[in-house]
C-alpha cells in the first residue's frame, strides 16, 4: 500500500465504425492449401495400412490358379468362399485336419476365463491399493509395477517347471493362470489410478453410511467404474488373443490356440503353398480383436462420456 | 479447559500425526447436547482433520473421543451415531435420490416401511419430494446438498458433522443455505459441529466457534466475544471483513496512565481493560474499521487528524485507507460521507473496544 498511484491506459480515442468490412464467420475454401495437406496425408496413410488388407482379403477369394496370374491388386474374377472353408474347418496343422476351427475353440476357453479371472483380481487390487491404505500398500504396489517390466522371457522356463509340478502343464487352465498372472501388474495399475481419481469424499460417505468392503466395491465403485473396466477388457481379449508365446509354450497340440495354428498352418512346408486359405485363415484369425475393437469402441465412447457426469 | 457436565461429544487429548508431521496436538474440547459448534480456521489449521476423526474415518495416534458418553475412539463410523455432510456432496451418482438416502439404512438392513418412513420425513423438511426419482447430475448444486443433508437426516442420528457444505455453492445459494441449515438446527435441535473456513458462516451458525490453526485451537467462545475480545493476534486478524486495523509501537508509561505510542500518535489506554498487568515495551494495537469515527468531533478519548489514501466504496458503506503514524488505517464509513482521495479527515475512537497485543508472542494484553 506504499504506492497508490495508478496509471491508467493511454486512450485510444474511439475506433470508427465502417459500414463495409468483414462481418461474421470467415470465410473458409475447400481447396485450401491447408486441407489438401492435411486429408491429403490423411488418405495416403490410410492406403498404406488398408492395402494389405485390400490384398489379403480379395486373394482369399480367388481360387489358385487365378492367384498364379500374380495380378494381386486385381480384383477376382469368380469369388469363391472355398478357401474360408478349407482355413475354417479342413485345413491341416500337424496331425489334425480340422482346420482353425479347434484353435478357434481353444482360443475361446483361454482368453475368457482369463479376462474375468484378470479383471476381478486386479480390480479389488486396485480398489484395495487406492481407497484402503493398507500396512505395505506402498511396498506391495511397487512389487507389482516392477513385475510390469519383467521380461516374459526370463520367466518362462521358471513357470513351466511350476506348471509340471502342479500338474497343470500342458492344459488350458495351466495358460488361464499364466495369462491372469501376466496380466495383473497393469490392469492393477490401470483400476488403481482409475479409484485413485475418483472422490474420496464418496468412498468416506459410503463408510460412514456403513458399507464394507465388498459393499463399496459392488454398490459404489463398480457401478461408477465402466469404463475403465472396457479398457480393461479391450486390453486383455486382444493382449490375450494375440499371444503367440505362452500359447506355444504351455500347450499341447490338441490344446493349441488359434495363433499358434494359424502360424502351422501358414508355415506348413508341405504340398502346395495355398495362399488363398492362408490369407483367409489369417483374417479370421485376426476377426476377434477386429471386432472387439468396433464394438467397445462405441461402448468405450459411450462409457467415457457417462462416467464424465460428475455425481 | 473447563469440562462440560453432560457432553454430547467430548474429545479428550486427542493427537494425530502422520508420520514426524503433526496435524493435531492434545486436543481437547467438549461439545454440549445441541449445541451448534463450528471449527474455524484457514486450510490446513486441521479442522477437516478433526471432523474426520471424530467421524472415525480417520484413525487416531492418541487420545479419547466421546460420543453420547460412549467412547467411540476404536468405533466404526456406521456405529458413532453420526451423520456426515461433505463439501463435495459425495452423492452416489449412479443412484436415485432416494436409493441415495436409503442406501445407509439398507446397508443396515433397516425394514421397508420404515426406510419409506425416514424418507418421506426427510424429503419433508428439506422440501425435496419433487426430486426423490431424479439422478444427482440432474441436480443443481443447492439441491444437491440438500440431499447430503438429507443422507445424515435419515440415519436418525445425534450428531451432525458438517465438512465445508457450503463451499461449493454460489455466493446467493450459501446465504440461502446457511439460513436453512440455522431453521434445521433450531427445528431438530441436534448436536452439530460445523467445519468452515468462512467467517461469516461461522459467526451467523455459531453457538460457539473454535479458532484453529496448527492443530490447536486458539480460542473457542461464542461468536461475540471472539470477535470483541480476541485473545490474540491471529484470531483478531482472522476474523472480521474488512479486517482489523493493527498499529506496531509501544506501550508507555507516564504520570501514572499507560499510552500506547507509535512515532507522533499517542493513544491513552485509561478506558481499555487490561487482561494482565501491562508491562512498557513493543506491542500492536488493533481495532475493528467498523470502531473507527469519522468525522465526528471531538468527544472521543483519542481523535487524529490523517489525509485519506484511497476510498473503497462497497455499496452499503465504503472502506477508507488512511495513513496514521505511517501505517495503513482503514476505516468504515457511510456511503453517503464518503470522503475524496487526499482530503484531511478527522478520526476518533475509544480505546475500550480496541485489543492490545504482545507484539512478539501475539497474545492480547
Amino acid at each position: 500500500m506504499a504506492d497508490l498511484a495508478v496509471s491508467l491506459p493511454a486512450g485510444k480515442g474511439s475506433i470508427g465504425l465502417e459500414a463495409s468490412g468483414p462481418r461474421g464467420p470467415k470465410p473458409r475454401h475447400v481447396f485450401s492449401r491447408r486441407n489438401i495437406f492435411l486429408y491429403g496425408t490423411l488418405i495416403v496413410v490410410a492406403l498404406y495400412y488398408l492395402l494389405p488388407l485390400y490384398v489379403m482379403v480379395v486373394t482369399s477369394l480367388k481360387g489358385m490358379p487365378e492367384i498364379r496370374l500374380g495380378n494381386i491388386f486385381s480384383p477376382p474374377l469368380e469369388i469363391t468362399f472355398d478357401p474360408w472353408v478349407k482355413a475354417w474347418s479342413s485345413a491341416c496343422t500337424g496331425l489334425n485336419c480340422d482346420g482353425l476351427s479347434r484353435g478357434f475353440w481353444n482360443s475361446v476357453r483361454i482368453t475368457v476365463p482369463s479376462v474375468v479371472l484378470s479383471i476381478a483380481i486386479a480390480s479389488v487390487n486396485g480398489y484395495a491399493l487406492a481407497n484402503w491404505r493398507f500396512k505395505g500398500a506402498d511396498t506391495f504396489f511397487v512389487i507389482l509395477i516392477v513385475g510390469a517390466f519383467i521380461p516374459y522371457q526370463v520367466m518362462i522356463y521358471p513357470i513351466v517347471i511350476i506348471l509340471r509340478e502342479i500338474g497343470l502343464y500342458g492344459s488350458l487352465s495351466g495358460l488361464v493362470i499364466v495369462h491372469s498372472i501376466f496380466g495383473m501388474p497393469i490392469l492393477t495399475l490401470l483400476f488403481r489410478n482409475y479409484f485413485t481419481s475418483m472422490p474420496e469424499e464418496l468412498f468416506r460417505a459410503a463408510r460412514v453410511d456403513g458399507a464394507g468392503f465388498w459393499g463399496i466395491y459392488f454398490r459404489i465403485m463398480l457401478p461408477m467404474s465402466l469404463p475403465i473396466f472396457v479398457v480393461a477388457i479391450i486390453l486383455q481379449v486382444t493382449g490375450i488373443w494375440n499371444d503367440f508365446l505362452f500359447g506355444v509354450v504351455y500347450t499341447r497340440p490338441d490344446t493349441y490356440p488359434m495363433t499358434v495354428q494359424l502360424n502351422n498352418i501358414v508355415n506348413s512346408v508341405q504340398g502346395v503353398k495355398e495362399y488363398n486359405v492362408n490369407m483367409a485363415a489369417t483374417i479370421l484369425t485376426g476377426l476377434v480383436p477386429l471386432v472387439v475393437y468396433f464394438v467397445s469402441g462405441k461402448l468405450f465412447v459411450r462409457g467415457i462420456a457417462a462416467g464424465a457426469v460428475k455425481g | 479447559m473447563t469440562r462440560l457436565e453432560n457432553p454430547s461429544v467430548s474429545i479428550q487429548d486427542l493427537s494425530l500425526n502422520f508420520g514426524a508431521i503433526s496435524v493435531l496436538e492434545t486436543l481437547n474440547i467438549d461439545v454440549a447436547e445441541g449445541e451448534f459448534i463450528v471449527l474455524l480456521g484457514p486450510s490446513g489449521c486441521g479442522k477437516s482433520t478433526l471432523l474426520n476423526c471424530i467421524a472415525g474415518l480417520l484413525d487416531v495416534s492418541d487420545g479419547r473421543i466421546f460420543i453420547k458418553g460412549k467412547n467411540v475412539t476404536w468405533e466404526e463410523p456406521k456405529d458413532r451415531g453420526i451423520g456426515m455432510v461433505f463439501q463435495s456432496y459425495a452423492l452416489y451418482p449412479q443412484m436415485t435420490v432416494e436409493k441415495n438416502l436409503s442406501f445407509g439404512l439398507r446397508v443396515a438392513g433397516i425394514p421397508r416401511d420404515e426406510i419409506a418412513k425416514r424418507i418421506a420425513r426427510a424429503a419433508e423438511i428439506l422440501q425435496i419430494e419433487p426430486l426423490l426419482q431424479r439422478k444427482p447430475s440432474a441436480l443443481s448444486g443447492g439441491q444437491r446438498q440438500r440431499v447430503a443433508i438429507g443422507r445424515a437426516l435419515v440415519r436418525d442420528v445425534d450428531v451432525f458433522l458438517f465438512d465445508e457444505p457450503l463451499s461449493n455453492l454460489d455466493a446467493k445459494l450459501r446465504a440461502e443455505l446457511r439460513v436453512e441449515i440455522k431453521l434445521l438446527h433450531s427445528k431438530l435441535q441436534n448436536t452439530m459441529i460445523y467445519v468452515t473456513h468462512d467467517q461469516i458462516e461461522a459467526m451467523t451458525l455459531a453457538d460457539r466457534i473454535a479458532v484453529m490453526k496448527g492443530g490447536v485451537i486458539q480460542q473457542l467462545d461464542a461468536p461475540q466475544t471472539i470477535y470483541n475480545r480476541p485473545v490474540n493476534r491471529f484470531v483478531a486478524g482472522f476474523l472480521g471483513s474488512p479486517a482489523m486495523n493493527f498499529l506496531d509501537g509501544r506501550l508507555e508509561k507516564d504520570d501514572g496512565n499507560w499510552h500506547f505510542v507509535a512515532e507522533d500518535v499517542r493513544i491513552p489506554l485509561a478506558t481499555y481493560a487490561f487482561e494482565k498487568q501491562p508491562v512498557p515495551g513493543a506491542a500492536v494495537f488493533g481495532i475493528r474499521p467498523e470502531h473507527v469515527a469519522f468525522n465526528s468531533g471531538s468527544g472521543w478519548p483519542f481523535t487524529a487528524t490523517a489525509n485519506v489514501v484511497v476510498v473503497e466504496p462497497m455499496g452499503s458503506d465504503t472502506l477508507v485507507w488512511l495513513k496514521l503514524a505511517n501505517q495503513n488505517f482503514t476505516v468504515r464509513v457511510t456511503s453517503e460521507r464518503t470522503p475524496n482521495n487526499a482530503d484531511t479527515v478527522s478520526i476518533g475512537f475509544d480505546p475500550m473496544r480496541a485489543s492490545l497485543f504482545d507484539a512478539a508472542t501475539g497474545t492480547r494484553l
